[in-house]
């Protein structure tokens, strides 16, 4: 991908843009990062973003930056890093730099309580509605173990509360496992 | 001296909180409000409230709020460079990785294994947001008078437009957050 100034322009102001709403949790900016660079720019394929959120999940730190950091770096390389990462860290300084003065007026104003809870519903319909596309992908394969993989996760991440990176982990493990065992079937059918 | 102790403090902080945003709160709190003293205990609490209420991280408005308490601006600018530091560096060069081993079948083999677990893990965490919205008990209990049916509504109307509409989905999270406030506002002035 050529590496312009106006990529590297875009790439923050889209960090920015996006770090500016990710209100409710790390994954939500992961999800508006699928949104905006997989569905919407192109720049990235699901399945790599799908990899890059998994880098994220795996390394030390506040998901919504790693995320940025792994765009960032696909797109442009150590200078994109620097970029995005300006661009998800920017938004929240200014904004807790400016509440840091005006603290008890907004802590205990009833509208922007209420507007905060209400876009809790619109967070959880966003999020949704992209692992729904995403598990479909996932489904349509017919691939009997991505799908236990998906089911099996999920149960042990939401309802066992497994730690993530645990699971990450494991995961890892168990594909390199089978990767292994097919590679050995493979050479005993050839050989 | 204060900014090497912020740096160092985030720093670690930064480098030891896997599995997501809050996974770094008992370290905060533990560097923040036990082992420096910078923050009372309530007002670790006031600082989780205003995390929740606006963008960002939590490792990253706790790195702003704090050496902003403690240090002005260029003690906010420390302590949020401490806290991303090992992100930049951990995940850069996992980045780096990937992007060169990527074609090796065994990677290959265990990306594709990770990939079903990814979705399962947003799932999951699209779920732990979605569920205490609705029941506001954190736990699923039918038949409890604490169910919120304006929030299931707003969801489940948000959800439908997303898929009906594909709008921009930060316009869907700021319309269900202006509907509940606009609901609020004629609250407060009808009683």
């Amino acid at each position: 991908m050529k590496k312009t100034p106006s990529k590297y322009l875009k790439l923050f102001l889209s960090t920015f843009y996006l770090s500016a709403f990710t209100f409710g949790g790390g994954y939500v900016i992961v999800t508006l990062l699928k949104q905006k660079f997989v569905d919407e720019l192109h720049w990235i394929d699901e399945e790599e973003m799908l990899d890059m959120v998994a880098i994220a999940q795996s390394s030390p730190g506040a998901i919504a930056v790693n995320g940025a950091i792994v765009v960032g770096y696909k797109i442009g390389g150590i200078p994109g890093v620097l970029i995005s990462v300006l661009g998800a860290v920017i938004p929240p300084f200014v904004i807790i730099t400016a509440i840091s003065f005006f603290y008890n007026a907004f802590r205990d104003n009833f509208i922007i309580q209420a507007v905060l809870k209400g876009m809790k519903s619109g967070v959880c319909a966003v999020i949704f509605s992209v692992v729904f596309d995403m598990a479909a992908n996932i489904v349509r394969k017919h691939e009997a173990v991505q799908i236990l993989i998906m089911i099996a996760a999920f149960v042990a991440d939401y309802i066992f509360d497994v730690n993530v990176v645990v699971l990450v982990i494991l995961t890892a493990l168990l594909g390199a496992v089978l990767t292994i065992c097919r590679e050995r079937q493979n050479r005993r059918k050839i050989g | 001296m204060i900014y090497l102790q912020l740096f160092l403090s985030f720093l670690q902080i930064g480098a030891f909180s896997f599995g997501g945003g809050y996974a770094a709160m008992p370290l905060i709190q533990e560097q923040t409000v036990e082992y420096h003293a910078w923050l009372t205990m309530s007002d670790f609490t006031d600082l989780v409230t205003i995390a929740e209420m606006t963008p960002g991280p939590i490792a990253i408005n706790a790195a702003t709020f704090v050496g902003n308490q403690v240090a002005g601006i260029p003690g906010a600018l420390i302590a949020t460079l401490g806290v991303i530091l090992p992100s930049c560096i951990f995940v850069t060069v996992l980045a780096y990785l990937y992007a060169k081993y990527r074609k090796l079948s065994l990677l290959q083999g265990i990306l594709k294994a990770l990939r079903p677990t990814v979705v399962a893990m947003i799932l999951a965490a699209g779920l732990a947001i979605l569920i205490p919205a609705l029941f506001r008990t954190g736990s699923i209990s039918f038949g409890q008078q604490s169910f919120d049916a304006r929030a299931a509504i707003l969801f489940i109307l948000a959800f439908i437009m997303l898929r009906w509409k594909k709008p921009n989905p930060i316009l869907a999270m700021l319309g269900c957050g202006l509907t509940e406030g606009i609901i609020q506002i004629i609250s407060m002035y009808t009683t």
